[in-house]
């Protein structure tokens, strides 16, 4: 089990670190610095130390973000970051608490504490992402972490018991909070998740947590929770060990649901904490014959060496060396338990301090960062918010786009044209959900209640209801302009129409509308359940309002949104075309698509290069390789699209086929080469040329393509920032995480070194690899950078 | 920690009970209590146009803890004990009976129509037809309404209502898988194909499938779930056990001063005759106070001492048309009035049928909870029915939740469930409505009053509310 997936799953389906936040206040220049009231152990217990503690902190200053109130002989610590949805551990809020637990365990009176959150769907969300970014050198964030470490190593060793009680969010930092304290109490509910997402920034559990969690929860399952940074839900929790008791939310009674369970969780580990003040609760907790078995096992120092070599090879396969960070983490586990505890702690300081400095860590917050700002919407709210949702189409795409519809409570209509395709969509929808149910993230009557929300139908019935038309027909402009026009006949006045396009422009498919500023682009990617982003485009006459909908409907399918101008292949598959082309050469070129994709996989693409042609399906490649190539003339060249015109003729479109690059069965996991493509590949032959051919420089090929097609498209205003740039290559496109993006990608590499690259290879293959103005400003002026 | 809570909590009413009790000593000199005096909203509930139905009398067999003296029984045996009771008791000639209704939860799967079967054997004529219905723990009361719609609608002018549950034997199945493969079996003509079939069995087949009192729609059992309740309305573990003891107090004094008259005698065969109750047991808060808690493990506040236990049990109303029962020559019992059915959120209020329905069925009467002098309210839960009173008395709750401007205001204990509930007496799910109608009634005629509120709640979320008007004597 703890062999899963140790890999930052950033690939396609990116889970990537929602409930980190990063637009916290940072401590204001009147408030007091963090070392001055950082007492040390000796001084804690001290009355003397305490009372004038007691005496300056009330009438001296009033707390801002950890406050507590004495209930009998308990002590109820509340966090509460103010103006923010969630409690972070900043500098202001660690210091506070310290204060607070100094009161504490300086009263007399005092004999347990409770730690909770004011805050409704928060216990804390992690560390104050500012705070590590804000440190110039290691020693910096080495020392952040070990003042963490430090105030948590009293709180694991309190005399006193202390209970935290978890309802929402326990992540990161707060997670580590929740781990040194003698016992824990988590409300049962969906927003209550445990989790160490610090992987997936490109750090590692700073404050204790690589210690910790191998005790409390055992060895496998604590490098599970690190190193792939996943989200663990309370009852989940409990199972492992994580919690020890869970709290039912409850219903409405004389205060709403939300308000009373928090109480009621309050209460509970109230019970708790005198419990185990007085001995009457045991903060042991009784092991299973698998955990008495596996704890046996550990104990042997040889099992624990196999361990460390499997997950590290296992790592080593999934990251390609790409990202430090997990490789770090196993290293300060194994320190901690095997030379002891503090040198563990010195090792999870080091470490953390070293990959705070990391290109990839910086890269991955920037992430992070961006995620954040593509979940909102820029243009306000829409004037009437969409409730009734249509597709057109129940194809791979249209029944995507219901399900991930449907499932957040928009009434959803399916239309297809025939009674098979639609059979097939809503049976998509039907297994999406189920799955869902199956893994216990929904019940079989939540599943059933969201379906009776979803129409399949061949007629436009019930159009005149919806505030929304999202079609998903075959990607040929006649189709697309006839079911436009049958739209709207049907529709009121301000349906939206919307079209899931990836690369026909939209202005074109409005021409036909009589309302053009309704019409807009909103290119899902597929499989639409699992992809985060959605790319919006919007035409000269799109309505600034039109636009606000598709983003607030786009929001409430949990996607992350990149607004773009309309021009051939938009910015996404603007930026795919040039690399595919280059794909194309280089397999003409006689390299074995096994080859290609190992570049390409070795370079961070979640997925092969020929496998991914294979993936969109070679037909699809065709198509789009060809309309671009017609807009962008040469530029656009490279590979022959003959070669995949021929493959398309051939039946091989690629894994829907059957037989693409590679030859796809049911059930076979390794598949093989398609041997009929030697043919093909043999005809279109090109001559390889030496001097660009080594593994570095096709990597480069493929990347360079890619970084300077997305710097043209924020030249030619097509993107209205690098953020959003970033966003769309990687959550779209899968480029590589750990490079943060093609902006990113320019800035850290340098614009200079980029540009050189690019006339080393217009060198000898032209202008397809002309770098475009706005790299070369860069270049000429290493001031300028995308990201500040 | 409950406990100190639980003490602050119960302050409260402490003192607002010697509050009360203080500032009616200091008005002793009037003549009259308030109570007393209160003219009613209404002098009867009569409508115009409306037949006026009554229930002539009606009856129950003892309920018992599962697994005693009925154990070997089956439910149509309980229903035939119950409807020979009400015919012995009433004196009703078999051939006038027009139709027969009974409620169920627990389906014994052989007399899946269990009304039909119960009649057949227990002397009513062959020519009388018979239904089951079912509709969790308001089952008879859905029959008794079942009743009053046959004749109101002029179907019937005699109808017999009650309900039937047995708890000691219900029914397990084979698992899906197994009795898939068993019915195939039916299906397979060669030996070859039933030995193919055999062989496809494995020990997870054998894993029984029990009913469970638990939810369908969400899979929580109705104990965690008043769990749940209790505490959304902050009820601590003593004011739990405290009502509790309450409701055994008072079902041990009902039974020792005869009130009980609804309870007819079972001559159980190859058994003693049964002649009571025999689920109340009256005990010390300090024993109470040591079980555990049943659903939410370690630190829940519902316990087997303050919950229903598992109850056999069968009771029988006989109903009319008020002309029929008089021509007939009966003095009736109480006119069964409005009624409404109500249904909620089957998660976080599965329990609060009665707050929904009473104020509703006082509204359609054109009555307020003033003029009502006897409550019989369905107790599941001691912690359910305090949730009750407390969402009934919360404005904060009637805004949001129901719909209303403001509370209708909590029933008064002193007239509430006073002859003990289904927490002492028992809850044979499928039979507990008659029991409240019948002892509403007794009820109002020892106690001298005119209006009764029945009310219950059910599984899937469900509740029912009745008004019950003592026949004029």
């Amino acid at each position: 089990m703890w062999a899963t997936a140790c890999h930052p799953k950033f690939s396609f389906s990116a889970p990537l670190m929602l409930s980190l936040v990063p637009d916290h206040k940072r401590p204001g220049p009147m408030e007091p610095p963090m070392d001055a009231v950082v007492p040390t152990s000796s001084s804690m217990q001290s009355p003397g130390y305490a009372c004038r503690n007691v005496a300056s902190s009330s009438s001296l200053q009033a707390r801002t973000h950890v406050n507590y109130d004495v209930k009998g002989d308990v002590a109820v610590v509340r966090f509460n970051s103010p103006d923010s949805k969630v409690n972070t551990l900043s500098k202001q809020l660690q210091s506070e608490f310290t204060e607070v637990m100094n009161e504490i365990w300086a009263n007399e009176a005092v004999k347990s504490a409770v730690l909770i959150s004011a805050k409704q769907g928060c216990f804390i969300a992690g560390a104050d992402i500012n705070m590590i970014e804000s440190c110039k050198t290691t020693q910096e964030v080495t020392q952040l972490s070990q003042e963490g470490q430090k105030m948590f190593e009293k709180l694991e060793k309190s005399p006193k018991p202390i209970v935290a009680a978890i309802s929402g969010s326990c992540l990161g930092g707060g997670l580590e909070v929740a781990i040194s304290c003698q016992y824990r109490v988590a409300t049962k509910d969906k927003k209550t998740v445990l989790g160490t997402p610090e992987v997936l920034l490109g750090l590692l559990p700073g404050a204790g947590g690589t210690q910790r969690l191998p005790k409390l929860v055992g060895l496998p399952a604590a490098f599970d929770m690190m190193l792939t940074g996943k989200n663990i839900r309370a009852d989940r929790a409990k199972r492992m060990g994580l919690v020890d008791q869970l709290v039912d939310p409850l219903g409405p009674g004389t205060k709403s649901p939300e308000e009373r369970t928090i109480e009621y969780l309050e209460e509970v580990a109230i019970g708790f904490a005198r419990g185990l003040a007085n001995k009457t609760v045991s903060h042991k907790r009784e092991k299973g014959l698998v955990q008495k078995l596996t704890d046996y096992a550990l104990a042997i120092p040889f099992v624990r060496q196999q361990i460390y070599k499997t997950v590290e090879k296992r790592v080593q396969k999934q990251t390609k060396g790409l990202y430090p960070a997990p490789l770090k983490i196993i290293e300060v586990v194994k320190t901690g338990l095997e030379q002891g505890s503090e040198a563990g702690y010195l090792s999870e300081s080091q470490k953390f301090g070293e990959l705070a400095m990391t290109a990839e860590s910086k890269a991955l917050t920037g992430l992070y960062h961006g995620q954040v700002q593509c979940k909102k919407n820029k243009f306000g709210a829409p004037k009437q918010e969409v409730k009734t949702l249509a597709v057109l189409g129940a194809g791979l795409m249209g029944a995507g786009i219901a399900q991930v519809s449907v499932d957040k409570g928009l009434t959803t209509i399916l239309k297809d044209t025939t009674l098979e395709g639609l059979g097939k969509g809503q049976q998509q929808v039907f297994k999406g959900l189920n799955d869902k149910v199956k893994k216990k993230n929904l019940t079989s009557f939540e599943r059933d209640t969201i379906l009776s929300n979803m129409t399949g139908q061949l007629d436009y019935k019930g159009f005149d209801k919806a505030d929304m038309v999202i079609e998903a027909v075959f990607e040929d402009l006649s189709i697309k302009h006839k079911v436009l026009k049958e739209v709207e006949a049907v529709v009121p006045p301000h349906c939206i129409f919307a079209s899931n396009t990836s690369a026909l422009p939209i202005s074109q498919i409005a021409a036909a509308s009589k309302r053009p500023e309704k019409v807009i682009g909103m290119h899902y990617f597929s499989p639409v359940d699992k992809m985060q982003l959605l790319e919006i485009i919007t035409t000269d006459k799109t309505s600034q309002d039109t636009a606000a909908s598709a983003v607030a409907v786009g929001l409430k399918q949990g996607k992350i949104i990149i607004v773009v101008k309309d021009g051939p292949g938009f910015y996404t598959t603007r930026c795919l075309g040039p690399m595919l082309a280059e794909v194309v050469r280089v397999l003409q070129e006689g390299f074995d698509p096994r080859k290609v994709d190992a570049l390409s996989t070795g370079f961070g693409f979640p997925v092969g290069a020929a496998t991914l042609i294979d993936e969109v399906g070679v037909d699809v490649a065709a198509h789009v390789a060809e309309d671009l190539g017609k807009a962008f003339g040469q530029r656009f060249g490279g590979g022959n699209v003959e070669l995949l015109k021929r493959m398309v003729e051939k039946g091989f479109l690629g894994r829907k086929s059957g037989k693409g690059f590679y030859v796809y069965q049911q059930g076979v996991k390794n598949r093989s080469v398609n041997s009929s493509m030697d043919e093909i590949l043999a005809q279109f032959k090109v001559p390889s040329r030496p001097e660009v051919c080594t593994d570095e420089d096709i990597q480069l090929r493929l990347v360079t393509r890619f970084v300077n097609e997305a710097a043209m498209c924020l030249q030619e205003g097509i993107l209205s920032n690098p953020v959003e740039g970033d966003m769309g290559a990687v959550f779209g496109l899968g480029f590589p995480p750990c490079l943060g993006g093609p902006f990113r990608y320019a800035d850290s590499l340098g614009a200079k070194q980029l540009v050189d690259k690019l006339r080393k290879y217009e060198a000898v293959y032209g202008n397809q690899f002309t770098p475009c103005q706005l790299l070369l400003d860069h270049a000429n002026d290493a001031s300028k950078k995308f990201h500040h | 920690m409950t406990s100190m809570l639980s003490r602050a909590i119960r302050s409260l009413p402490a003192t607002s009970t010697w509050a009360v009790r203080f500032s009616a000593r200091s008005f002793s000199c009037s003549p009259l209590s308030h109570a007393a005096v209160q003219p009613k909203s209404k002098k009867t509930l009569a409508k115009n146009g409306v037949k006026n139905i009554v229930v002539v009398d009606g009856v129950r067999i003892p309920f018992l803890q599962s697994g005693t003296s009925y154990a070997d029984l089956m439910p149509h045996d309980l229903a035939r004990a119950s409807l020979q009771g009400l015919l012995n008791r009433t004196n009703v000639p078999k051939e006038v009976v027009d139709y027969i209704v009974y409620g169920t939860v627990i389906q014994e799967v052989k007399t899946s129509n269990v009304a039909r079967e119960a009649a057949l054997g227990a002397g009513f004529s062959d020519k009388t037809p018979a239904h089951t219905v079912t509709m969790a723990c308001i089952s008879s009361n859905q029959a008794m309404t079942t009743g009053v719609g046959l004749i109101a609608s002029g179907q019937c002018d005699v109808v017999v209502a009650g309900g039937v549950e047995l708890m000691s034997d219900v029914p397990i199945r084979h698992s899906r898988k197994m009795r898939k493969t068993l019915l195939s079996l039916n299906r397979a003509k060669t030996l070859g194909q039933r030995l193919a079939l055999f062989a496809k069995i494995r020990p997870d087949y054998f894993a029984p499938e029990l009913p469970a009192v638990a939810e369908f729609s969400t899979s929580e059992t109705m104990g965690h779930s008043a769990d749940r309740l209790a505490a959304a309305f902050a009820i601590s573990r003593v004011e739990q056990d405290e009502y509790a003891l309450r409701s055994h107090t008072l079902a041990r004094k009902a039974q020792d001063e005869g009130l009980l008259t609804d309870v007819v005698p079972f001559k159980v065969p190859g058994k003693d005759m049964v002649i009571k109750d025999n689920g109340v047991r009256p005990s010390s808060m300090e024993q109470m106070g040591k079980l555990k808690a049943a659903f939410v493990k370690p630190y829940g506040t519902v316990t087997a001492a303050n919950s229903s236990f598992l109850t056999d049990g069968a009771s029988a109303v006989l109903i009319m048309s008020e002309e029929k029962a008089l021509a007939m020559g009966y003095k009736p019992k109480a006119y069964l009035r409005d009624f409404v059915y109500v249904s909620q959120d089957p998660k976080d209020q599965l329990l609060l049928g009665p707050t929904y329905g009473t104020p509703k069925v006082l509204e359609r009467a054109g009555l307020t909870l003033a003029d009502i002098d006897v409550f019989e309210f369905h107790e599941a839960f001691a912690g359910q029915i305090l949730a009750n009173l407390k969402a009934m008395d919360s404005d904060w709750f009637a805004q949001n939740y129901m719909g209303r401007k403001s509370k209708v205001g909590a029933p008064p204990l002193e007239k509430f469930n006073k002859w003990g509930g289904s927490l002492s007496l028992g809850h044979p799910f499928g039979a507990t409505g008659c029991r409240l109608v019948m002892t509403a009634a007794h009820r109002l005629k020892k106690e001298g009053g005119q209006y009764g509120v029945v009310a219950a709640c059910a599984a899937g979320g469900q509740g029912h509310a009745m008004i019950v008007e003592l026949y004029p004597q």
